[in-house]
């Protein structure tokens, strides 16, 4: 578990500042002890996320991404949830989901549905693994800034977590009418949210940065 | 307190790589993101998006987000309908949490964010850290009221039995995609440092000190 340690001295006269706070720009020096166990720094004056450090974040952010890839694989492939209607199947994939709503005249809201539930849950990964594979092997990945800048994007616009209730909310809205059941893509959602929340947690653009330093051009 | 900011010193922390570096050099010299003291026109640009977030809330909430036709008739349902649903067939907890991510959520983000930027406009130093937090809570709670949307395309893509209940989506779930969508751009525009500028200058203000250099800066 990251534990809170705000060691940030703050930038007081001739101490070089090395960084600054994105959300209210206070200017902060080194954090002061940063041991081998996970913990994060926090603005001494708005109280934003700084940086967390943690050891080997290259190795399980590559990790929880090939998990997350297959995942999200088995997440695409099977219905999430079905009904049971007098015998008969009725099932649907997120895709399905989505193919519906395009052939009832809304093709905005069906690519909303599929982008924030597939496409930019995979950028996330596929950037993930772009990023840390070769920096692992000591080579500088090609495209990095472009890369992390769309990693930081399309992980505002992956909404597995909110899908994931949207399932729920719709088996209840159905249960009077049928049988309900899970899919298996639905045991692939809810892994995903979690990988993708651990991959999150150890993703920190300035140690990938500082990789990329150490590493071969 | 002395607190300095990076922009008092003529310094900016690069969005891609958190490096800081001189926004008069053009872009950051490590990764060639563009540096800027604060995000560019963002009032402007969050306003614009605001105020149509606003305007389609109205469609968003009175339109139907959903049509049932059955054999036991046609039914149109929306945001609001779907919860009171919810709440009378037992699920109360379930209907807690649509009535929060799709009527509370959307409508407390639009006004929240609101005050933010008339705090910021009228360079109010007051409650900045509470002001921060709030706009902290807004990036996190907005992708939420996208629920509705799934719950939807889902519905519609397992109630196709012609003879027995046929579900489409209805228009006002266009508007209410747009409102989550545009309220969440509108959140990723809005410069929560701004916030931090008022605070700072009236401190200046107290001490007399950077003024003329943080005019140096804005203008």
């Amino acid at each position: 578990m990251p534990r809170p340690a705000t060691d940030m001295p703050m930038h007081h006269g001739n101490a070089p500042a090395t960084g600054a706070c994105l959300e209210c720009d206070l200017l902060v020096g080194e954090p002061a002890a940063l041991g081998p166990h996970p913990c994060s720094a926090l603005c001494p004056r708005c109280g934003a996320l700084l940086l967390r450090s943690g050891g080997k974040g290259l190795e399980k952010a590559l990790a929880l991404a090939s998990a997350g890839l297959a995942l999200l694989a088995l997440a695409i492939a099977f219905p999430v949830v079905g009904l049971d209607i007098q015998g008969q199947r009725i099932d649907t994939s997120v895709l399905g989901a989505a193919v519906a709503l395009w052939n009832n005249g809304m093709p905005a809201l069906s690519a909303l549905v599929v982008g924030t539930t597939t496409v930019m849950p995979l950028v996330e990964i596929a950037a993930v693994i772009w990023l840390t594979l070769p920096l692992m092997l000591g080579r500088r990945p090609p495209g990095f800034a472009r890369i992390l800048r769309a990693l930081q994007a399309a992980h505002a616009w992956a909404m597995v977590e909110v899908f994931i209730l949207g399932v729920l909310v719709a088996l209840v809205k159905l249960a009077h009418v049928a049988d309900v059941v899970f899919g298996p893509a639905m045991l692939g959602f809810a892994a995903l949210m979690l990988v993708l929340t651990a991959v999150n947690s150890v993703i920190e653009p300035r140690s990938l940065w500082q990789a990329w330093e150490e590493a071969r051009p | 307190m002395t607190w300095s900011s990076a922009a008092a010193l003529g310094l900016a922390v690069c969005p891609g790589c958190h490096r800081l570096g001189s926004p008069a050099a053009g872009a950051c010299r490590r990764c060639g993101s563009a540096l800027h003291f604060r995000k560019p026109g963002s009032i402007g640009r969050t306003w614009a998006l605001l105020i149509a977030a606003y305007v389609l809330y109205l469609p968003a909430n009175l339109l139907p987000i959903m049509e049932t036709s059955s054999l036991f008739g046609a039914q149109q349902d929306t945001i609001m309908s779907g919860v009171a649903y919810l709440w009378s067939s037992g699920s109360w907890a379930l209907a807690g949490i649509v009535f929060v991510a799709s009527a509370a959520v959307p409508l407390l983000k639009l006004v929240s964010l609101t005050v933010l930027l008339i705090s910021v406009q009228r360079r109010s130093a007051r409650q900045a850290l509470r002001r921060a937090r709030t706009y902290r809570l807004l990036e996190l709670v907005g992708r939420w009221s996208m629920l509705d949307v799934y719950v939807v395309a889902l519905l519609v893509a397992l109630v196709q039995v012609e003879s027995l209940a046929l579900i489409r989506p209805g228009t006002g779930l266009v508007a209410f995609a747009a409102v989550v969508v545009l309220s969440m751009l509108a959140t990723m525009s809005f410069d929560p440092r701004l916030i931090w500028d008022a605070a700072h200058e009236a401190g200046a203000r107290d001490t007399g000190a950077d003024t003329a250099r943080r005019k140096e800066i804005t203008t």
